[in-house]
């Protein structure tokens, strides 16, 4: 670990405020990065970690405040300057192009337009080298959309690195991996350290910020409320500074085992595209149990919620609940039979950005009494049950004629739980329910969960966070490639053992063994 | 100089783009006239006393706006439901077609029953123009923007045809036009005297219709969520392809109406010019409203305006009338633009 009152410094964000109308997402926040340090940036959603890292990318210009890299000062606003500079940043979202190669993708910008020449052998030579030291093994001629989301993840390193980033920016890095990946990924990172290179690291998760960092910086509402060495804290204090107060996780009992409720049997969808369909599917949802379904995204968990949920139909197989065949079943009759659907992108899926919350709280039932009679909407009733959700779910908004675009995201689930949970459903798809959430917000919306579990309700919970799927769940499943593990008992395997189920292993065992 | 989303705008914000968009149409159409040699103020008032400035101009506009209404909700409805219909012009000309047909003594019933029976065969008509294309869309994805876009010349093509086939009118010198009409089958004026039919006060009341459906029905509340989240509203059971056709059907007999009350109402009979273009300027209109049905009678009244204000203009100061195609254009770019600014906030580096 370096020393960081005398090792150089490389990065040097000096009194950066930014405002977006009256709310203020930096207020003169100062950061210095030291060469082969590693910086965890922790802070609730809307603490202002991302922009200020989009200020410091160039993608956004502060209104005061200046950013230095190698001591020399970054004109604001020009990404060109920072990618210039040795910036280099991996978003969550990776920005690659799935129908070329690893080469081209990572060589892409790097060549002038006017150079008809590819020196495809030279850049071939590089991304080999590259890729040796710092242990990022991919294939140059693989076509990207073939890749792993934990390869694509290398990919988008690897294409910082060739455009010597002597900083590297991760944003929520692990949220995609498995714990091996992850591991795989630390040391990866190690290596840049000892080869100099500097990181800041965002990321939810607090035991890997112990893991790899060497400085915390916890910004809360703009403001930076906490700078100190990793060594000199703990989990449960880095928590309680980040929400500004102790945080108290639900406490989740052992539910007992009711009834069965929905079946699948010999259930198979179609692949689609690069997502895996589900190849012959059998699992049980029993009453008042909570069934965790572990796996790396893209592995056929859109799949099943899709199709627990009514949007899809499988290809074969049987769906039945309460030993009644629902194979044939639409969202809405889903719903009339007591399924509550969170969603998985509550962006996207979940609400509509520009109806208000009155209109997204009807948006699964607005065809009942007494939202509407013969085809008339009673707004009047809709707006009720929408402030009866604002106040029993604790949906913090200027009313229920605002804008849900206007929501943070945590506001934006709680409607969605409110919305789901007033009917007192039966059966609970989760999917990835607590994602970008806060920590407050994340707490609320799984005692929400156990609530449900032990009035005698169902749930399936999708998650790519091990760690809630271990916390919560009563049965753990784990998906890969659109299989399905055996169940797991609470407290019966460890993470690294549910992760080698994760990476595709042992399901070919039992189809011998069976 | 770069765009950063606004939160929140303000009812000032929402609200003074549209206004500047219009003085900036208004000071482009300055420059334009001087450039033809005119004086610009004497221009600008002589298009506004040639639209506004008299009863006979103000009727002139009102009749001139009758069609833009229906075929303004028309294109309103449809792109509320992002269902692009960019072929209101064929779904009028079938409203005709219809209207045509039947009005010229193939039916011989009182007004009383063959005017409203029209009305609803000539919405029929459109309704079946515009379901091909949404069906394509609904079960193959094909790209309605092409195929209504290219409905519009074959069926022109179509209807001329039976104009100068089975529809062409023997007393009519050899010219491509259909019988005139029994007058059963004309809509009646609004007041004795008053060079304004009814189809007029159809339109208002389509106009009106149309708002409740949007905003007081669950096919209204159905149809915007298909149009501003099409994979929410599917993930919530809204049965997305069957509200698509519903709205294909809604947009294809307003639109078809305005044939109907072109015909019926002012007309007479069918020829081949019997819209210049009313269905592509249907798109200004529900683009200068907003989208907002009530805005389609203010945008159609606006735009008819213009086109009649420049027609007596340019024979009063010898401007040519492709003025107010110009005007129109600019106050559509103009107001595409401020919709931008409404939502967005220009910051310069």
């Amino acid at each position: 670990m370096p020393d960081n009152t005398e090792a150089q410094v490389v990065l040097r964000l000096d009194q950066i405020t930014k405002t977006f109308g009256a709310y203020t997402a930096n207020d003169a926040v100062s950061l210095t990065l030291h060469k082969g340090e590693v910086i965890s940036l922790l802070g609730e959603n809307g603490a202002g970690k991302t922009t200020l890292m989009n200020i410091l990318f160039g993608q956004y210009t502060a209104d005061s405040g200046t950013v230095e890299v190698m001591g020399t000062a970054l004109p604001p606003g020009n990404p060109r300057a920072a990618l210039d500079a040795g910036v280099g940043m991996v978003h969550q979202h990776f920005t690659l192009a799935g129908n070329m190669t690893v080469l081209e993708n990572v060589t892409l910008g790097t060549q002038s337009l006017l150079s008809l020449r590819q020196t495809h052998s030279a850049a071939r030579a590089r991304i080999a080298q590259l890729a040796r030291d710092f242990k990022l093994s991919v294939d140059p001629g693989a076509r990207v959309g073939t890749l792993t989301v934990g390869q694509r993840q290398r990919v988008e390193i690897l294409k910082a690195l060739y455009r010597d980033a002597r900083i590297l920016i991760l944003d929520e890095p692990t949220a995609v991996l498995t714990p091996q990946e992850t591991t795989d990924l630390f040391e990866t990172l190690r290596k840049a350290v000892s080869l100099g290179l500097s990181i800041i690291f965002i990321s939810h998760k607090l035991h890997e910020v112990m893991a790899i960092s060497d400085r915390v910086v916890i910004l809360r509402h703009g403001k930076v409320v906490h700078e100190g060495r990793a060594s000199d804290t703990d989990r449960h204090d880095l928590a309680a500074r980040m929400v500004g107060g102790e945080v108290a996780a639900p406490k989740a009992e052992p539910g007992t085992p009711g009834a069965p409720l929905l079946s699948l049997r010999g259930v198979s969808t179609p692949d689609k595209g690069a997502a895996p369909g589900l190849k012959s599917l059998d699992f049980t949802l029993h009453a008042g149990q909570i069934t965790g379904l572990a796996g790396v995204s893209g592995n056929g968990q859109a799949a099943l919620a899709a199709l627990v949920g009514g949007v899809i139909r499988p290809a074969s197989g049987s769906l039945s609940l309460d030993g009644a065949d629902v194979v044939r079943w639409t969202p809405r009759e889903a719903i009339h039979a007591g399924i509550a659907r969170i969603p998985e992108d509550r962006h996207k899926t979940g609400t509509i950005a520009d109806f208000d919350l009155t209109e997204n709280a009807i948006l699964e039932t607005y065809k009942d009494v007494p939202f509407s009679r013969h085809g008339w909407m009673s707004w009047r009733a809709a707006r009720d049950f929408a402030e009866r959700i604002i106040t029993g779910y604790d949906v913090r908004c200027p009313g229920p004629g605002t804008r849900i675009r206007l929501l943070s995201g945590g506001n934006m689930q709680k409607l969605i739980l409110g919305r789901v949970m007033e009917g007192s459903p039966r059966i609970i798809l989760a999917n990835q329910p607590v994602r970008g959430l806060d920590i407050g917000a994340v707490n609320y919306v799984h005692s929400q969960l156990l609530a449900a579990r032990d009035r005698g309700a169902t749930v399936l919970l999708i998650s790519e966070d091990l760690d809630e799927i271990m916390a919560l769940s009563d049965v753990i499943h784990v998906i890969s490639e659109g299989r399905l593990s055996p169940p797991f008992a609470r407290g019966s395997m460890t993470p690294a053992e549910l992760g080698i189920w994760m990476a595709g292993h042992g399901f070919e065992e039992r189809a011998h063994a069976s | 100089m770069r765009l950063e989303p606004i939160a929140n705008p303000s009812l000032v914000r929402t609200l003074m783009p549209p206004a500047l968009a219009i003085a900036a149409t208004v000071v482009i159409a300055s420059l334009l006239a001087m450039l033809a040699g005119a004086n610009p103020f004497s221009v600008l008032g002589l298009i506004i006393k040639g639209a506004f400035g008299s009863k006979f101009a103000l009727l002139e506009t009102l009749n001139r706006a009758t069609p833009l209404i229906f075929t303004g909700l028309a294109v309103a409805v449809a792109f509320r439901a992002r269902l692009w219909n960019i072929g209101a012009e064929a779904q009028l000309y079938a409203g005709a077609l219809v209207v045509a047909v039947m009005g010229a003594g193939l039916l011989d019933w009182p007004s009383a029953l063959l005017l409203p029976f029209m009305a609803i065969a000539a919405m029929l008509a459109g309704a079946l123009v515009l379901l091909v294309p949404a069906l394509l869309k609904v079960r193959l994805g094909v790209d309605e923007v092409v195929t209504t876009l290219l409905i519009n010349f074959i069926f022109l093509l179509f209807v001329s045809m039976l104009l100068e086939g089975p529809l062409k009118d023997p007393m009519g010198m050899g010219w491509p036009k259909s019988a005139r009409m029994i007058d059963e089958a004309r809509l009646p004026r609004i007041a004795e005297g008053l060079r304004l039919h009814w189809g007029f006060g159809l339109a208002l009341i389509a106009a009106g219709i149309t708002w409740v459906i949007g905003a007081r029905t669950t096919l209204g509340y159905e149809m915007r969520a298909v149009g501003l989240n099409r994979e929410a509203a599917e993930f919530a059971g809204i049965p997305v392809g069957r509200v698509l056709i519903k709205t294909a059907l809604l947009s294809g007999g307003l639109a078809a109406l305005a044939g109907y009350s072109e015909v019926a109402g002012l007309k007479g009979n069918l020829t081949l010019d019997l819209s210049p273009g009313f269905g592509y300027t249907g798109i200004i209109v529900a683009m200068l409203a907003l989208l907002n049905p009530l805005g389609v009678i203010a945008a159609a009244l606006f735009v008819a305006g213009i086109f009649v204000g420049a027609d007596s203009m340019s024979r009063a100061a010898s401007v040519p009338t492709y003025l107010a195609d110009i005007m129109l254009a600019t106050a559509l770019l103009l107001m595409v633009v401020a919709i931008l600014l409404t939502r967005f906030r220009v910051v310069r580096e």
